[in-house]
C-alpha cells in the first residue's frame, strides 16, 4: 500500500494510526497532513500508534506525539514488536498494549446499548464503557468507532445530546431527533425521521450522501458544504429523500430505485 | 413488597415536576399507599411549600446524610394524610452536599417501611439530576407541549436510557385544549412522535394549580378539578390499573359550556 503508509482506522480500541515502512520524516509530514485535513473529525480524541517492527527512539516517539497533539488528538499507546521501541514508549509513560487499558477514548466509546450486536466481540469495550458511564454519563452518550472499513449500524433512536461519531458509514434504524448529531466519514442513512444534525463525508469527502425516510435535518453538512433547513417549513417530508452535493450545493432529491 | 422508588424529572425547569410530585404523593396516599416524597432540589427547595409543610421542617436530607439526625426525625408527616411524608431538601446548602451514593442509601433505608418513594428532581442534567436519578427504579418525565421542553425531555430520556433505569414514562403537563385546537400548541401526538416513550398521563392547564401551589394545598386532595383528576388517573396507572386517558375538554366549546352550566 504505497499510498497508505499512514493508515488511520477506528477499531474496538478506538482510533489507531498504523505507520507503514519508509522514512520517518516523510511519515511525520504525511501524518500531519492527514490529521490536519480531517481535524474536526479527530479533535479531542485519543489515538494508539501501531508501529510494527520499526525501532523508534524516545526522541522519535516524542516527535510523533507532538505531531499528533498539534492536531488536537492525544497519543495514549504505542503498539510495536520492537523491544527498544517498547522501552522508549514506556519511558514516555505510554501504554504498550491495549489490554491494560480497556477504557476506550472519550471521543470514541461504544454506545451504552443493551441491544446485542451480533457477530462482534464486545467484551472489553463494553466493560470499559460501563466504567466510563459512572463518571461521565452525559458525554458517554453514543460515541463510537468500530470497524471503520464497514461502518456502523445503530438500532435505536438517537436523542437530543447524543452523538455518533464514526470514521465510516453510519446506518440508523430509528429516528434522529432534534439536538442529536451524526458525524460520519462516509455516508449516512437513516431508516426513520432525520431531524438532528448530520455531517456526512466529514473527512472532506464531497461525494458522500445522506438519505432518510423523512429527511428534515436542522442542518446538513456534506464534506465541506453546509445547508440548513428552509425556514418556516412545516411538517415532515413524506417521501424518502437523498441529499448529495451537486455543483457545489447540497441538494435533496426523492430517493427512488 | 419493598417500596418503588420513582424519580420525577424533566430537564427543563418550570414544567411542573414539583407539582406533579406533590400531587402524585397525595393521590397515592389517598389510595391507601404509604408514600414518602423527597425534595432533591437542595438549595432551592420548593416541595415543602407546594405541600404546605414548610413550617414543620426541623431536619432535612443533608442532616440525614451527615448523620446529624436519624431519617425518621427528618421525615415531615403530612397534615392531612396519615401515610404521606416529606423528606425536605436543605435550603442553606447546595447540590454537592449530597452524592448519588447517599441518595441510594437513604432510599434503601425506606424500602421496607413504605410503598412509594417519589423523588422530585431539580432541573438540569448536573449533579442534582444525577443524585435524583441514582436510586430510581422508575422514572417519570414531565414535559409541557413546548418545543424547548420536549427537546430537554428527549435529552433526559437519552441520559436515563444510558443509566439503564428501565423505560421512562411521560407526563404531558399544561395542555391547553383551545390552543391545540387552533393549531397554536403541540398536541399529544406531536410530543409522542418525537419522544416515543410510554405515556402515563396528560394534565390540562388548570388555574386551580396556581392557587393550590400558593396555598400549599395540592389539587389532588380534591378530584373535582381537571388537573386533580388527571393526577389521580396517573396514580391509578402507577398501581397497574388500566385507566383510559381523559379527553381534555375544550372549555370554550359546546361541551365545556354545558359542563360549566351543570356544575353551577
Amino acid at each position: 500500500m504505497p499510498d497508505d503508509r499512514v493508515l488511520i482506522r477506528g477499531t474496538s480500541e478506538g482510533l489507531v494510526i498504523t505507520l507503514g515502512a519508509g522514512d520517518l520524516g516523510t511519515l511525520l509530514r504525511e501524518l500531519d497532513e492527514r490529521l490536519s485535513s480531517t481535524a474536526s473529525f479527530f479533535r479531542g480524541g485519543r489515538v494508539a500508534l501501531h508501529v510494527g517492527p520499526r525501532e523508534l527512539t524516545t526522541e522519535e516517539l516524542e516527535a510523533l506525539g507532538q505531531t499528533i497533539s498539534r492536531n488536537g488528538v492525544s497519543l495514549w499507546a504505542v503498539i510495536g514488536k520492537n523491544a527498544a521501541t517498547q522501552a522508549a514508549a514506556e519511558a514516555l509513560g505510554l501504554e504498550t498494549t491495549f489490554s491494560s487499558q480497556a477504557t476506550p477514548s472519550p471521543a470514541v466509546a461504544s454506545p451504552p446499548s443493551r441491544e446485542p450486536r451480533p457477530g462482534r466481540d464486545e467484551g472489553p469495550v463494553l466493560s470499559g464503557v460501563e466504567g466510563q458511564l459512572e463518571t461521565e454519563v452525559e458525554d458517554a452518550a453514543l460515541r463510537l468507532a468500530q470497524d471503520m472499513d464497514l461502518g456502523v449500524l445503530v438500532r435505536r433512536t438517537l436523542r437530543s445530546g447524543q452523538v455518533i461519531q464514526h470514521p465510516g458509514h453510519v446506518v440508523v434504524i430509528g429516528d434522529v431527533n432534534p439536538g442529536a448529531e451524526i458525524i460520519a466519514g462516509g455516508d449516512v442513512m437513516v431508516w426513520g425521521k432525520l431531524r438532528g444534525i448530520v455531517h456526512a463525508g466529514a473527512t472532506g469527502d464531497d461525494g458522500a450522501v445522506v438519505c432518510a425516510l423523512s429527511l428534515a435535518p436542522l442542518q446538513l453538512r456534506i464534506g465541506n458544504h453546509i445547508a440548513r433547513a428552509p425556514e418556516g417549513r412545516e411538517g415532515l417530508p413524506e417521501r424518502p429523500e437523498m441529499a448529495s452535493v451537486q455543483d457545489g450545493e447540497i441538494v435533496a432529491e426523492p430517493w427512488e430505485k | 413488597m419493598p417500596a418503588r422508588v420513582i424519580t420525577i424529572t424533566s430537564g427543563k425547569g418550570g414544567v411542573g415536576k414539583t407539582t406533579a410530585t406533590a400531587n402524585l404523593g397525595v393521590a397515592l396516599a389517598l389510595l391507601g399507599q404509604r408514600v414518602v416524597t423527597i425534595d432533591a432540589d437542595i438549595g432551592l427547595r420548593n416541595l415543602d411549600v407546594v405541600m404546605g409543610l414548610e413550617n414543620r421542617i426541623v431536619y432535612d436530607i443533608v442532616n440525614v446524610v451527615e448523620g446529624v439526625c436519624r431519617l425518621r426525625q427528618a421525615l415531615v408527616k403530612d397534615k392531612r394524610l396519615a401515610e404521606l411524608y416529606l423528606l425536605p431538601a436543605a435550603q442553606t446548602r447546595d447540590k454537592s452536599a449530597v452524592g448519588p451514593e447517599d441518595m441510594v442509601q437513604v432510599c434503601e433505608q425506606m424500602r421496607n417501611d413504605y410503598d412509594f418513594v417519589l423523588i422530585d428532581s431539580p432541573a438540569g442534567i448536573e449533579q442534582g439530576f444525577r443524585n435524583a436519578i441514582a436510586p430510581a427504579d422508575e422514572v417519570l418525565i414531565v414535559t409541557t407541549p413546548e418545543v424547548s421542553a420536549v427537546r430537554d425531555a428527549d435529552r433526559i430520556i437519552g441520559l436515563i436510557e444510558a443509566k439503564e433505569k428501565g423505560p421512562a414514562r411521560l407526563i404531558i403537563n399544561r395542555i391547553k385544549p383551545d390552543m391545540v385546537k387552533r393549531g397554536d400548541m403541540l398536541d399529544t401526538s406531536d410530543v409522542m412522535e418525537i419522544l416515543a416513550i410510554d405515556l402515563i398521563g396528560i394534565v390540562p392547564e388548570d388555574e386551580a394549580i396556581i392557587i393550590s401551589t400558593n396555598k400549599g394545598v395540592p389539587v389532588a386532595l380534591d378530584v373535582t378539578g381537571q388537573a386533580g383528576l388527571a393526577f389521580h388517573n396517573i396514580a391509578h396507572r402507577l398501581l397497574g390499573e388500566d385507566v383510559p386517558f381523559m379527553t381534555i375538554k375544550d372549555t370554550s366549546g359546546f361541551l365545556g359550556r354545558f359542563a360549566r352550566f351543570v356544575r353551577s
